[in-house]
């Protein structure tokens, strides 16, 4: 296997005393999808927090594209193209919708003007309602257009590994599929995508890969399509009994 | 209580002349806490060392006395509030050093920010009373460079009975030019943007990949620039200083911050300018022995009645 574009090897997270994260290690080759799957408080958001930076690890290394990492500061994460799709989208509720989106090419702050704004255009080609939006406040969108305003961010910082936590929580069905849709297309772009879900259903249908992670630690890794049919992942994730 | 008409014009301009003074430090507490959730007390002290700074460099270095005029007088007066905001914008990024940044990365509690500042404060404005360096004030008051003609033979106009001198004209022209540029800075500029998203959502700022620390280094610059332009124009308007001329108009600002809503830039000029209005405008009425009970009674209405203040907590326009 070629050497892949983000690699964990045995990452520890600590809060304090408290171990969130024990010893995951996983990897991410270029141009798939990969998903990591788990309940409430089985520590996914803490391990994307973890590779953007934003609490780094207690312990264990991060690989991106065969440089460590795991010592940089955030932005300097972000400047490597690994852009994080946070759990709870964390628009600036203050700033309008083309704000939210520039401040997503932050540090493609002396970029010609021209490139910066093709680049909102895309994203309005691909969420029509953000344009209509353009001028509102983040904080007025509804839940589903504060995921599109999010994930339209995160693109316009140009992505060399997108990283989504939870992107369907509380989003009515319609939305979510809108959502998923989309990350089909980003990745059918050839941009590379972790996602974080608790619709494992969902999750896995659109993943070549998975990893199950239960108190901090990983349990199973696969194929997905082989998790779907894991009976262990059916009734803990899937809902079958 | 009788009110007395008369005083009205000399309320309202003395008024506006030290609300725009109370408006430019309010920044300094306004932007901080805009971006940490912190209240920096040791702000006052910052604002000292924009009086003290030129006092020291103009005044005793380069010898600056007497009132100057023409060209001289605008070079001399851009020199004095550039000289006083380096000083005081250098201050506030030395304090952010060694008094909070230590604490940030230990993830202390908030209130231990707090008793940081407030050591920091009484730290710096004792020193200033000491005398064994040469910037130092003393003990007594110190004569401040008087470079413009504030006396009968300056320039003057009388507006609503009230002779309006160079030195506090030039306050509430230099606040309002000093607003103007925050202004645009904040809501224009990329470096603006970066400070309104680390306000707003600080973890969101960092996956935008903004540098915390950078951004907070450069509000504690900003806002301890303007302080010290307050500090040169307190310095010009009263023609002398004291090693504790920041206490009062520290904790009024810190006031004018509130009532316009903490966090909040354009509330932090609103706030000053309505305090001093407020202050002054008590004396219409009521003795001016009155008017710091007055102006300190605004901060407990304000936390009791409208805790957001005026214009809410959010950072930019």
């Amino acid at each position: 296997m070629a050497e892949p574009l983000l690699e964990l090897r045995d990452v520890h997270v600590r809060y304090g005393v408290i171990e969130a994260v024990r010893g995951i290690s996983l990897t991410v080759a270029e141009g798939e999808v990969v998903t990591l799957i788990g309940g409430n408080g089985a520590g996914k958001t803490t391990t994307l927090r973890a590779i953007s930076m934003v609490h780094g690890p207690s312990q264990g290394q991060i690989f991106f594209r065969g440089e460590e990492i795991t010592s940089l500061r955030s932005d300097q994460v972000v400047a490597r193209g690994i852009i994080q799709v946070p759990e709870g989208r964390h628009i600036f509720p203050n700033m309008s919708v083309a704000e939210n989106l520039s401040m997503g090419a932050f540090q493609r702050r002396k970029a010609p003007r021209k490139e910066i704004s093709e680049e909102i255009d895309r994203v309005f080609t691909l969420f029509p309602i953000l344009k209509e939006r353009s001028k509102q406040a983040g904080g007025t969108l509804s839940g589903g257009e504060q995921q599109m305003l999010a994930i339209g961010r995160a693109l316009m910082a140009k992505p060399k590994l997108l990283m989504l936590d939870e992107p369907s929580m509380g989003l009515a069905p319609q939305v979510v599929e809108t959502v998923f849709e989309v990350i089909h297309t980003i990745n059918s772009e050839g941009i590379p995508v972790l996602l974080i879900e608790q619709n494992a259903q969902m999750a896995l249908n659109s993943a070549r890969r998975g990893y199950v992670i239960e108190t901090g630690e990983i349990v199973l890794e696969d194929e997905a399509k082989t998790l779907l049919g894991n009976e262990r992942v059916r009734k803990a994730y899937l809902g079958e009994e | 209580m009788d009110c007395n008409p008369g005083l009205i014009g000399p309320a309202l301009i003395t008024g506006l002349i030290l609300g725009s003074l109370y408006a430019l430090i309010a920044l300094g507490y306004t932007m901080v806490y805009g971006v940490l959730k912190l209240i920096n007390f040791a702000h006052d002290a910052v604002f000292a060392f924009g009086a003290v700074s030129t006092w020291y460099i103009l005044g005793q270095v380069f010898g600056l006395v007497g009132p100057q005029s023409g060209l001289t007088l605008v070079i001399v007066l851009l020199a004095f509030l550039m000289i006083g905001g380096l000083a005081s914008g250098g201050v506030a990024v030395g304090l952010e050093r060694v008094a909070y940044r230590p604490l940030r990365k230990r993830h202390a509690a908030r209130l231990s920010y707090l008793i940081s500042a407030i050591g920091a404060s009484f730290f710096a404005t004792y020193m200033l009373q000491q005398d064994f360096l040469p910037f130092m004030l003393g003990p007594g008051p110190r004569q401040y460079p008087n470079v413009i003609e504030a006396g009968a033979a300056g320039f003057s106009f009388s507006l609503m009975n009230v002779r309006v001198t160079g030195p506090r004209l030039l306050v509430v022209v230099a606040a309002f030019v000093c607003f103007f540029i925050l202004d645009r800075l904040i809501n224009k500029t990329s470096t603006g943007r970066s400070i309104r998203a680390l306000s707003e959502d600080p973890v969101a700022a960092q996956l935008m990949g903004v540098n915390v620390d950078r951004v907070i280094v450069t509000t504690f610059f900003v806002g301890g620039f303007f302080g010290g332009v307050a500090g040169a124009l307190y310095g010009t308007l009263f023609g002398s200083i004291a090693w504790n001329l920041g206490f009062i108009p520290g904790i009024k600002a810190f006031t004018a911050a509130v009532l316009g809503g903490i966090g909040n830039i354009r509330g932090a000029m609103l706030g000053g300018l309505l305090l001093g209005l407020i202050e002054n405008g008590s004396t219409i009425c009521i003795g001016p022995e009155w008017k710091n009970v007055i102006a300190f009674t605004m901060l407990p209405l304000v936390l009791i009645f409208r805790p957001t203040g005026i214009m809410g907590e959010r950072i930019g326009g």
